[in-house]
């Protein structure tokens, strides 16, 4: 890029580039905080960061721009990922406010903050840059590594310690140290006789013959469905499909389909003007 | 285009992750509009290290994405941890200091 272009206003592609990927950002942004599943928000907030990626690579920081990639990208919001899964188990949101008014003022006053800082950046006249071209002249990584290694040493070392002092942390939140012997499945089959609850193996999932998912509870004799046929984590989800409904209703269709095929008068209004077109 | 644009653009990411923090209830989105704030203040140091032509803004921005790191790290492990004693994530049900 020439200098002497680049001290007043940018390429005409990195406006485009700009405009276009920071819609995207401030949309990803909004999305992260809107959505109602954390999952969604994990994954809008990932979309976010690839953006500002592909900004710090547009503004010469093309080490910074990898860094974001693997770093945040790669590590931290697979890291968001996988505690979702841990806890997202009952993750729904409470929509009840615990101080009244909080969500409105929140809104408020954060739109407050947004036209206070924007309108501070405003206020500062910036009309030229002096733009990288010079910084970046023997290679951004080599520019960084050797302020890295001689003005800001000691804080790079410091962030040695810190590092290790948040792994050591991390383990030492999440360790659980077992404070009693875990019970054996003898130990455990005998507690079962003694309480007297429920002894035969828990009854499979599925409907045969027409449905074998586990997510599908058991139809008792009755038609009703039985919860128990499904799995603990899936009750707890409200993942559970009951077709008790679906297997009647398929039966009357099917009944209608022999009915027509036989030719046979159906008794309701709708059934004789199926039998009608059945019959043309 | 300046590129201030890009500080107004940080500006507003960062405005939208202090509103988040404020408004949302589970503790795992509070903490992703966290990490939305220093990415916004990432950016707004890229751009000024642009502005000014020297690498200095880079090497800040660096050691803030090491400590976000180890942030999400350790805030991750709490929120588990949480999670295990209350069976919720809501920061809501955090409110006391004992079960």
């Amino acid at each position: 890029m020439n200098t002497q272009l680049a001290a007043y206003s940018t390429s005409t592609g990195e406006a485009v580039q700009f405009w276009i990927l920071g819609t995207v950002a401030v949309i990803g942004a909004l999305c992260t905080v809107f959505m109602k599943k954390a999952v969604h928000s994990a994954l809008c907030l990932a979309g976010t960061m690839i953006v500002l990626a592909v900004f710090y690579l547009a503004n010469g920081a093309y080490f910074l721009g990898i860094v974001q990639i693997v770093v945040y990208t790669g590590a931290i919001m697979m890291l968001f990922l996988f505690v979702v899964m841990l806890v997202g188990v009952t993750a729904a949101d409470s929509l009840k406010e615990t101080i009244e008014g909080q969500r409105r003022l929140a809104l408020v006053s954060g739109l407050g903050f947004g036209i206070l800082l924007i309108a501070g950046i405003g206020n500062a006249s910036v009309t030229e840059f002096t733009g990288l071209a010079q910084a970046n002249a023997n290679g951004n990584v080599e520019g960084i590594a050797s302020l890295i290694f001689t003005k800001y040493v000691f804080a790079f070392e410091i962030t040695g310690a810190l590092l290790i002092t948040a792994a050591v942390g991390a383990m030492v939140l999440t360790h659980r140290e077992r404070t009693e012997r875990a019970r054996t499945q003898r130990e455990l089959s005998e507690q079962r006789v003694r309480d007297g609850k429920y002894l035969p193996p828990l009854p499979a999932p599925g409907v045969y013959a027409r449905h074998n998912a586990v997510d599908i509870a058991g139809l008792l004799p009755d038609g009703t469905p039985s919860e128990l046929t499904v799995s603990k984590t899936l009750r707890e989800r409200g993942q559970i499909r009951d077709v008790s409904m679906e297997a009647l209703g398929d039966l009357k269709a099917l009944e209608q389909r022999a009915e027509e095929r036989l030719e046979r008068k159906a008794v309701g209004p709708a059934g004789s003007g199926r039998s009608e077109e059945a019959s043309k | 285009m300046n590129p201030v644009n890009y500080l107004y653009l940080a500006a507003l990411l960062f405005t939208i992750g202090a509103t988040g923090v404020l408004i949302r209830r589970n503790a795992i989105v509070v903490f992703m509009c966290v990490e939305l704030m220093l990415n916004a203040c990432n950016l707004a140091f890229v751009a000024f290290s642009r502005l000014h032509g020297n690498l200095d803004g880079q090497i800040i921005a660096f050691f803030t994405m090491v400590v976000a790191a180890a942030e999400v790290v350790v805030g991750l492990a709490i929120i588990v941890s949480l999670f295990r004693s209350r069976h919720s994530a809501s920061v809501d049900d955090a409110s006391l200091m004992k079960l």
